[in-house]
């Protein structure tokens, strides 16, 4: 009588990280998955693999741009600086421009 | 033989090249973006422009093959700001200055013995030196660090910045710098030590008993002759300045006509005595006089002045120039200059007479010729 082992891969839910159409053609950001339990682990890990992203969502000393706006399951963040606002495992995160930039 | 000259404006850096005749438009690039500043490096044909793209911030583009195609580069980072750091509260603003970049304000290129090296002036203040032609840049920390600069003011903006890096064609270690507001700033040994280099400046603007502090003067925009290095060219918030001893010390031109306010300056690179101006009504009016463009030129150092005119719209013209937005090339007979209702002149002889090359444009911040190493 063969012996199986039935190996099921396991799939941890994780949040999901969306862009502006308008950054796309300054820089690819695809939406897809990102580890982490705060939006700052799950940028982290986002841009983590598109470093020139980074750049372009927070400025210089890690902080949300002034003019781009982030929302986490519908609700705006509260901590721009920190980036410290809570993310569930199955979370959608949307990173979105504030009007107030759009000036030009 | 072609002549190039680029110019960035609110909605795209545009080419031009002059032929054996007229100027004109050979190439637009970065079309609707904010193209706030561009650098042509001698030494090898490299252009840099600066973007700020607003919601995503500044960034640098950098092209080897004559502005056909571009690759994004580094944009200057402030370092972290250390978490023990208690920034003292600038006493002219009320609040402490920014300690990350809000603008790219002037791009130089180094020495011809330096291959690779630029140099980047910024609000709030922080000027940036890259090594390899922009892939990468560092803080100079020994100004950043110095307790005056946090002293420095905006000058019409938020925050202090620096907007003109003078490279001494002599030495490459020795550069002069200007701030808004905080005066003008000189190293001799490649930014490892500094010395404010503003004695002689008047601040108009200041309380009597501080007019003549160095670290409040609002230099608009200082240039360095090539010939002669040890002069410099200062457009400053109240009038003109200029030295003769490599900014050790100013002096005032007085009694400039139709007035001394305005932001542009250049000097012939072989003739030190001299220079070009744009005036402007001062200061919180800022627009030509009598709504009339015109021009000063010194041929004396400053003696006298010649309010040129020919070419130039003489009747309800608006056109406010930019600190960066006049410029001249090598041979110092071409200049060029555009104004923030995006209107664009030459001149091939000095600025006697001036030829409209557009009225059309954006918004222009800055034009500047390539010129040869």
């Amino acid at each position: 009588m063969p012996f199986f082992v039935f190996v099921i891969p396991l799939r941890f839910p994780m949040p999901t990280v969306r862009f502006t159409r308008n950054i796309q053609r300054h820089v690819a950001c695809p939406t897809r998955e990102a580890a982490g339990t705060t939006l700052r682990e799950v940028l982290d890990c986002y841009f983590s693999s598109n470093e020139q992203a980074r750049g372009y969502v927070l400025d210089d000393q890690g902080r949300l741009r002034g003019h781009m706006a982030v929302f986490i399951d519908g609700r705006q963040i509260d901590d721009r600086d920190s980036l410290s606002d809570a993310v569930g495992t199955e979370a959608v995160v949307d990173v979105v421009q504030a009007l107030s930039g759009g000036r030009r | 033989m072609k002549v190039r000259c680029h110019v960035a404006t609110r909605k795209g850096l545009f080419t031009l090249e002059r032929g054996d005749s007229n100027w004109s438009i050979k190439q637009a690039s970065f079309l609707g973006d904010n193209c706030t500043l561009v650098l042509h490096d001698p030494r090898n044909g490299n252009l840099v422009a600066a973007l700020n793209h607003g919601h995503f911030g500044i960034k640098l583009h950098r092209s080897r093959d004559g502005g056909i195609t571009w690759n994004e580069i580094t944009t200057p980072k402030y370092p972290e700001k250390p978490s023990d750091y208690v920034p003292k509260v600038n006493p002219m603003q009320g609040k402490p200055a920014e300690w990350s970049l809000k603008l790219v304000w002037s791009m130089a290129a180094g020495g011809g013995n330096e291959p690779g090296v630029l140099w980047c002036g910024t609000l709030p203040g922080g000027l940036f030196q890259s090594k390899d032609e922009g892939d990468s840049w560092e803080l100079n920390r020994p100004l950043w660090d110095d307790p005056l600069r946090e002293q420095w003011f905006g000058g019409g903006a938020e925050q202090p910045g620096i907007h003109s890096v003078c490279v001494d064609p002599r030495d490459s270690r020795h550069l002069t710098v200007g701030v808004s507001c905080g005066g003008v700033w000189t190293t001799r040994d490649g930014g490892a030590n500094w010395q404010i280099t503003a004695k002689g400046m008047r601040a108009e603007y200041m309380p009597p008993e501080l007019q003549f502090e160095p670290n409040a003067q609002d230099p608009h925009m200082i240039v360095q002759c090539r010939s002669n290095p040890d002069v410099l060219w200062a457009q400053h918030h109240n009038g003109i300045f200029r030295s003769v001893d490599a900014a050790s010390s100013w002096t005032e031109i007085s009694n400039v006509k139709p007035a001394a306010f305005g932001f542009a300056v250049a000097v012939h690179p072989a003739d030190p005595k001299t220079a070009w101006f744009v005036p402007a009504t001062k200061d919180e009016k800022r627009y030509p006089l009598e709504g009339r463009v015109v021009v000063n030129r010194t041929k004396d150092g400053g003696e006298t002045f010649e309010t040129l005119s020919a070419g130039l719209p003489q009747i309800h013209a608006y056109d406010l120039v930019y600190r960066h937005a006049l410029d001249i090339d090598d041979t110092g007979d071409c200049l060029m200059f555009g104004s923030t209702t995006g209107s664009l002149w030459a001149s091939a002889n000095g600025g006697n007479s001036w030829e409209t090359l557009s009225s059309n444009l954006p918004p222009i911040y800055a034009v500047r010729f390539e010129k040869p190493n």
